[in-house]
């Protein structure tokens, strides 16, 4: 990582942040271009580091080339955007730099064989914001994730960052900001949708003189990256964020609880957190004011459990990462049975936007029950792989087509996987569906952290739930009985199942025992680990029943239905497979093709290893 | 340094770590994800020692050292090898991937870490990396859009390397 | 006037009293709600969700984690809530070993009432994995984790009540289980046997380890004498075996059942407490009398759980212990020395059976201390449970039985003997003796010394009082569960309280709070036991130790002079400290090389505190610099069971105590250096 540029300078007043903006935004501005290049998970895996060394080998006068987060259309990294022209480049290669740096860079030209072009119309977009993808989003959590140097605090102040902070502390009094916060209609975006300003209101109606914050970016939900995202690529919003909550309730001291999964993520936080310090803009008395602030990092040790709130507290306390019943609510005994709030990553990094811009300004955007916007991790069978932010209430359609381009290879589109594992399987007839938080609910899912997996034609809907099954049991920490040992049965009726070994009986029992676990588990985890199974069943009942009933998986996925077959042209009856085969269920004369009997194969796939002349295969 | 310096050297890591974290019971994951880093596993009589000097009950740093995936009680290989099994890149095949890298590695029933301690293959929920599914990660840098074909030749790279020592 | 406050149960108007969760609101409302995690001596858990209800306009929710809230309207039995809880009884026993006949929980367990309360007539899974083996490594306890359903009850018992916290839950989902430390035994970490976990268990998951068999043996065996003894405890709890009330009292029915049974001879316990009272007060005079306050305060040494937990935990208050052996363990003694030749038959003839409420006293049996030759004082213990098994197993009808009386000599006993079996019972009998002997117109007769001390009763874990005792002001603290006594030994370490006596018992409420006792054992139960025992007192026409005349006499034939040289030979012991946990050392070399010196540190708690870990630096450094790390094997490890002399180290098999820093290199000189030279 970069060494932090030094501000060199502490930010003691709102003055003093005023004159700082406008210095960075007048460095900045000196600079004729700026390379961006996008180091999100996506491009940084796909070789972006290498090719920003590629730029700043070439040094061209006033033109600055730094790292950002991520710009989100990860399925065409790794990405390099030039300002302030608003040029990108996709699948950039260390080898391509040469070119853009003497064609745009220093004749201003654009690469056109490196430009965005739209597979289904074969238009190019050499401009980043008339791209599809782009078009139809409106970002407010993720407006600086890509525009900025995430370890730079002085590019997020250029970006009135740290102003919200400014004007919670000096112009607000802590109801006010709360009033602020409610007025906007900000709902909790880790998963629940509770009323932040709610939450804060009962933090600081409860009696306590140490009080704590708490950053959830504990983003466990496969499938879901936003959070990582957010930190990585703008982590003062995420600190401006917490420190807001934090005046707002009356708390001193922060924590921030980032999956061990992330560790880059980890490291631009505490290197943000390093930053704001050295600034004065975390610490003792900041701006002047007697609101004093300290803001620890904790990593997680690996427990997808820990993304819920009481969990989470256990786990900083050093403890196992188990769940308790509510109440009393961590409002009013929470992190070392102090009061304290638990917000996740995208909530805190909306807060200053919505202190800066004002609550009716985000009421404006997204639907009425749920204002703003929301952000969602567009993966699976997509063509447009990546990180979108969309309104609230922007239906499943738009994003999965207008965005995301639909499915890849012209396959035709099955379902949406929403939520992860808390949340639900959506058949196309539900495209239209608003995403927000009633509307999914209703639908049986959940918006969840906002992952959004899409699964094709090709894809068999009783394994995914199987899938889910498995991560929900795997991960359940086993403290109530339904989850514990609910899930554990559920998977193993759906193993059954995808084995083509379950009955009608098991499809009843598996039902009953799904309505339990979502009835009576202790926390979240349990009461929604059903979701995946129930939403499938409700929506692609059908397939259940073809795996029960007719013993076929229609999407030709699960593998018990196949059986291995000995092409007789190809066989020539050298008799290996049936000396490797465990459970003597090849037969055959040598030199004459041989035979399986499927009633004895264990498809355990070692005659196909041992095949020289590739005349076995799984049908 | 002789192994035996190797070892005693890394004790006395442990001991620091305990210093810098405190004696809390807040400050026990930081400190055995630290000591982890030092033993790649997190051994009994450490274990008990990590208890002793931060009195804590034994059987609550066992509770809390088994509870947590990332925290292993048996040793790992030189390289970890984690294979995302996050739903983005399930869908996209990460299973065969998976299953490639431990045939390749002649890992059998129950067994994550090959004989000569070189490797140990395992999967994980989701690396975030979900734009360049199906993933893996080996030692913390990542590899993208994996077949199994990719991952048997990464893995034969680090063999290699290893062979040449 | 205000308004009472009421929730709606099942359409009755039910009073809000200050109850702490809607579980009590209904159960008190006389709908007795299942469950198998909550106890309201525990932490709310809110694992087992058996005691969900529905709650109008809040849904189904477990009852032991909702505050009774004024107009809320409760449903207990709902369609939805049946299925919930036959759901969750069919999980919970799909995952059980389900061989109930051979079960030693077999119609006491809950799983197996609440299973035939909600008419489980199937389990839909398959058993499976139900091979985990058996603990039966101490004489106290059996864990059987097969049957453990992972409710937490007994770890919290372990970390809440007594706070040791040797069970924990380790791993996860539903690879979850309960246990010591790396699956050990219990034996090899530091459980102190109080068995409370084994009281608090629904299941047959963690039992007490029974003697019975070895007990019928001896009966059925015609060339042994069985004698048993009777503790306290036992006579207000044993008739809840058989339908009676706590606090039920009839020691002449205990007495008649062992007898029918088969035991030849029935003693009393409390006539060795009297003996104990006698030695331990003279004991504690001497030590208060003596003007330093080295072994002040005393600490009582009757329960064997709380001296198992000095010596693992407290080395530094072994020398506060009371030297005087356990009553059980005094009659033990008492039996194998005297009584033998009193009965005229041969010492090794004779079986010594306990009664004990307790399941460390087995533990106690079997200490080295207590066995001459190898052979135990007391052969076998018993517990409350285990004696009425065996009654019910004779067939015997326990309310038919007519009332015998103890034998003699040891048979007789005083109230102050009898009052051992409760919290603060040991330190009120010390306190008569006491008054008495202190009392300047002693041998007059008048005024009465005082009898009752108030001061020390109740089921408090912690109760201090200043009492007068014939105008010596004596501060002192009486304790039950070591919860509250690590509270009350941290206070004295940090000079917060100064006393002078100190009685501890592990188990809530003392001895009668023992988890030998019959199930349920709770807060009322104790109370009503308590009071039993307080009665039985008060009807005794001795309430002084040293009034018991059979006392008397066993010190002219037998024992001479109290705490003179027969009396101490056979009543007091001594106690040394004792490793926590068995396990390997840290080593700093691979293989082991023959030949090289064993240099060990110990790193356990005491010499941990007491700066090993600079010791062990020093000399790693020296054996560094001087290139020895081939020929010495220097080591951490844990605990040479000498704390009192921390830190420690061991140099070739010896041990050197009290080690300091600056001698590390004096040491490795001479004692290192010098022997590699030779």
């Amino acid at each position: 990582m970069e060494t932090a540029k030094k501000t060199g300078m502490t930010i003691g007043s709102r003055d003093e942040l005023k004159a700082y903006a406008a210095k960075v935004r007048a460095e900045m501005a000196a600079q004729k271009k700026r390379v961006l290049v996008c180091t999100g998970p996506g491009c940084l895996a796909n070789g972006a580091e290498k090719i920003l060394d590629a730029f700043r080998s070439h040094s061209i006068e006033a033109v600055g080339a730094t790292r950002t987060g991520c710009h989100g259309f990860c399925e065409v990294g790794p990405l390099v955007r030039i300002e302030p022209d608003d040029v990108v480049y996709v699948r950039v290669k260390p080898e391509d730099v040469a070119e853009i740096v003497e064609e745009t860079l220093r004749k201003g030209k654009v690469v056109e064989r490196l430009v965005y072009r739209d597979p289904d119309t074969g238009r190019t977009y050499p401009k980043e914001s008339d791209i599809p993808f782009y078009a139809s989003q409106t970002k407010v959590a993720l407006s600086n994730c890509g525009a900025i140097n995430p370890d730079d605090i002085g590019e997020y102040i250029a970006r009135d960052g740290y102003q919200a902070l400014a004007r919670a502390v000096l112009d607000l009094s802590p109801d006010e900001a709360i009033e602020e916060v409610l007025e906007s209609g900000l709902r909790g975006r880790g998963g629940g949708g509770f009323p932040t300003g709610r939450k804060w209101m009962f933090a600081r109606q409860a009696k306590g003189d140490q009080k704590y914050v708490v950053c959830n970016a504990d983003e466990g939900d496969p499938g879901a990256f936003m959070d990582r995202c957010i930190m990585e690529g703008d982590p003062h919003s995420v600190l401006e964020g917490l420190a807001i909550a934090a005046s707002a309730i009356g708390a001193d001291r922060g924590y921030i609880y980032v999956r061990a999964e992330y560790p880059l993520a980890v490291a631009r936080m505490k290197n943000a957190v390093k930053q704001a310090k050295e600034c004065g803009l975390l610490g003792a008395n900041i701006f002047g004011s007697d609101f004093s602030f300290d803001v620890t990092i904790k990593e997680g040790a690996g427990a997808f459990v820990c993304g819920e709130e009481t969990a989470l507290l256990a786990s900083i306390e050093g403890k196992r990462g188990m769940p308790r019943p509510r109440p009393p609510f961590p409002a009013n005994e929470g992190l070392f049975g102090k009061p304290t709030i638990i917000n996740n990553v995208e909530t805190l990094a909306t807060v200053p936007a919505i202190i800066r811009r004002g609550p009716a300004w985000f009421r404006a955007i997204g639907a009425e029950s749920s204002p703003g916007t929301k952000t969602f991790a567009v993966t699976g069978q997509v063509a447009n792989t990546g990180l979108v932010e969309v309104p609230m209430g922007a239906t499943l359609r738009d994003v999965v087509f207008k965005i995301g381009g639909g499915v890849i290879g012209g396959k035709k589109f099955k379902a949406a996987q929403i939520g992860g594992p808390s949340g639900g399987c959506l058949p196309e007839e539900l495209l239209d569906t608003p995403l927000d938080y009633d509307s999914l609910k209703k639908a049986g899912a959940m918006v969840g952290s906002g992952g959004l997996v899409i699964l094709d034609e090709g894809t068999c809907m009783v394994e995914v739930a199987r899938f889910f099954m498995h991560f929900t049991q795997r991960e359940s920490c086993g403290k109530c009985v339904p989850c514990r040992e609910g899930t554990k049965r559920m998977l193993e009726i759906m193993e059954k199942i995808v084995a083509g070994r379950a009955t009608l009986e098991d499809l009843d029992t598996l039902e009953q025992i799904a309505w339990v676990v979502k009835e009576s588990s202790l926390c979240a985890l349990g009461k929604t680990a059903p979701n995946p199974v129930l939403t499938t069943l409700k929506y692609f009942r059908d397939e259940y029943l073809a795996h029960i009933v007719d013993k076929k998986c229609p999407a030709g996925v699960c593998t018990a239905f196949k059986s291995y077959v000995i092409h007789p042209e190809l066989c020539k009856g050298c008799g290996k497979c049936r000396r490797t085969c465990p459970a003597e269920a090849i037969t055959g004369e040598t030199k004459h093709p041989h035979v399986i009997d499927a009633a004895k194969c264990l498809k355990c796939g070692a005659c196909v290893e041992a095949c020289a002349f590739g005349a076995i295969s799984l049908e | 340094m002789t192994p035996v310096e190797v070892a005693q050297r890394k004790f006395e890591r442990v001991n620091e770590i305990i210093e810098e974290h405190g004696r809390e019971q807040s400050a026990l994951i930081p400190i055995l994800q630290e000591v982890q880093a030092e033993y790649r596993y997190l051994p009994e009589e450490i274990l008990t020692y990590i208890a002793t000097a931060m009195g804590l009950s034994v059987a609550t740093v066992f509770g809390v050292a088994t509870f947590y995936a990332q925290f292993s009680l048996e040793p790992k290989g030189k390289y970890v090898v984690r294979v995302c099994d996050g739903t983005a890149c399930h869908v996209r095949h990460s299973m065969p991937v998976y299953n490639a890298i431990r045939s390749k590695l002649g890992l059998k029933d129950g067994k994550y870490t090959t004989p000569d301690m070189m490797f140990t293959v395992e999967t994980v929920a989701c690396l975030g990396a979900c734009g360049v599914a199906p993933a893996m990660v080996i030692n913390g840098e990542v590899y993208g859009k994996m077949t199994p074909e990719a991952a048997c030749m990464i893995i034969d790279t680090l063999l290699n390397r290893d062979g040449d020592n | 006037m205000s308004v009472q406050q009421k929730v709606i149960v099942d359409g009755l108007s039910v009073p809000i009293e200050g109850e702490r969760n809607l579980l009590e609101l209904v159960r008190k409302a006389g709908v007795d709600l299942p469950t198998f995690c909550y106890h309201s001596e525990l932490s709310v858990y809110g694992a087992c969700r058996m005691c969900v209800v529905e709650i109008d306009k809040m849904g189904i929710v477990a009852s032991c984690t909702v505050q009774p809230q004024p107009g809320m309207v409760v449903h207990t039995n709902t369609e939805k809530l049946r299925t919930i809880r036959r759901t969750i009884l069919e999980l919970l026993l799909a995952n059980h070993d389900r061989e109930c006949t051979t079960c030693d929980k077999n119609g006491a367990c809950k799983l197996q009432e609440l299973a035939k309360r909600f008419g489980v007539a199937d389990v839909r899974f398959g058993e499976e994995d139900l091979d985990m083996p058996l603990d039966r490594s101490t004489p106290a306890l059996v864990r059987d984790p097969n049957k453990c359903i992972l409710c937490g009850d007994c770890v919290r018992v372990c970390g809440e009540v007594q706070k040791i916290g040797v069970l924990d839950f380790s791993h996860r989902g539903s690879e979850a289980m309960v246990g010591p430390a790396f699956g050990k035994q219990l034996a090899d970490v530091d459980c102190v046997q109080c068995g409370q976990c084994a009281s608090v268990c629904p299941t047959g998951a963690i039992t007490i380890h029974s003697d019975i068999d070895r007990v019928w043996k001896a009966i059925h065996d015609p060339k042994i004498k069985v004698v048993a003894q009777v503790a306290p405890a036992i006579r207000v709890a044993l008739g809840e075996e058989f339908g009676h009330e706590p606090g039920w009292a009839e020691p002449g029915k205990v007495v008649a059942a062992l007898k029918r049974i088969g035991v030849d001879m029935v003693f009393d316990t409390c006539f060795t407490a009297d003996l104990t009272v006698v030695e331990e007060t003279a004991e504690f005079l001497e030590r208060l009398v003596s003007g330093s306050r080295e072994r002040l305060p005393q600490f009582t040494s009757c329960c064997p759980a709380w001296v198992k937990y000095v010596e693992q935990y407290h080395p530094e208050y072994l020398p506060n212990l009371s030297s005087c052996k356990s009553p059980q363990q005094m009659f033990g003694a008492v039996a194998r020395r005297f009584l033998s030749r009193e009965l005229g038959v041969e010492p090794e003839s004779l079986f010594v059976v306990s009664v004990m409420p307790c399941t460390a006293k087995k533990f106690e049996a079997a200490r080295k201390e207590f066995a001459v030759d190898g052979r135990p004082d007391v052969d076998a213990v018993l517990t409350t449970q285990e004696l009425a098994r065996m009654i019910r197993e004779t067939g015997i009808e326990f309310d038919k039985l007519p009332i015998a009386p103890f034998d003699l000599p040891l048979g007789v006993s005083t109230g102050a003997g009898m009052i051992f079996g409760n919290s603060g019972g040991v330190a009120e009998a010390v306190l008569r003796a006491a008054a008495e002997l202190l009392a300047p117109e002693k041998k007059s007769g008048m005024p009465q010394t005082q009898l009752v001390f108030e001061e020390v009763r109740g089921l408090e874990g912690v109760k201090e009082a200043t009492v007068n005792v014939a105008g010596n002001e004596v501060r002192m603290a009486v304790v039950s569960s070591l919860g509250a006594a690590a509270e009350v030994l941290r206070r004295i370490e940090s000079g917060e309280a100064v006393y002078d006596i100190v009685e501890v018992m592990s188990c809530p409420g003392g001895c009668i709070g023992g988890a030998g006792q019959p199930s349920p054992s709770h807060l009322e139960v104790r109370r009503k036991r308590t009071e039993a025992l307080y009665d039985v007192d008060t009807m005794q026409m001795l309430r002084r130790s040293h009034d018991n005349p059979y006392i008397k006499a066993l010190y002219d034939r037998y024992l001479g002079d109290v705490g003179g040289e027969t009396a101490h030979s056979s009543l007091h012991t001594s106690y040394g400290t004792r490793r926590r946990i068995a396990g390997e050392d840290i080593r700093f070399s691979a293989e082991e090389v023959d030949g090289r010196l064993s240099v060990g540190v110990c790193v356990g708690t005491c010499c941990y505190l007491h700066g090993s870990y600079d010791l062990l630096r020093g000399l790693m450094d020296r054996v560094n610099r001087e290139g020895l790390t081939d020929k010495v094997d220097l080591h951490a490890t844990f605990c040479f069971e000498k704390c009192e002399h921390s830190p420690n180290i061991e140099i070739g098999g010896n041990i050197r105590s009290n080690v300091t820093s600056e001698e590390i290199d004096k040491i490795f000189e001479e004692e290192i250096l010098a022997r590699l030279v030779e």
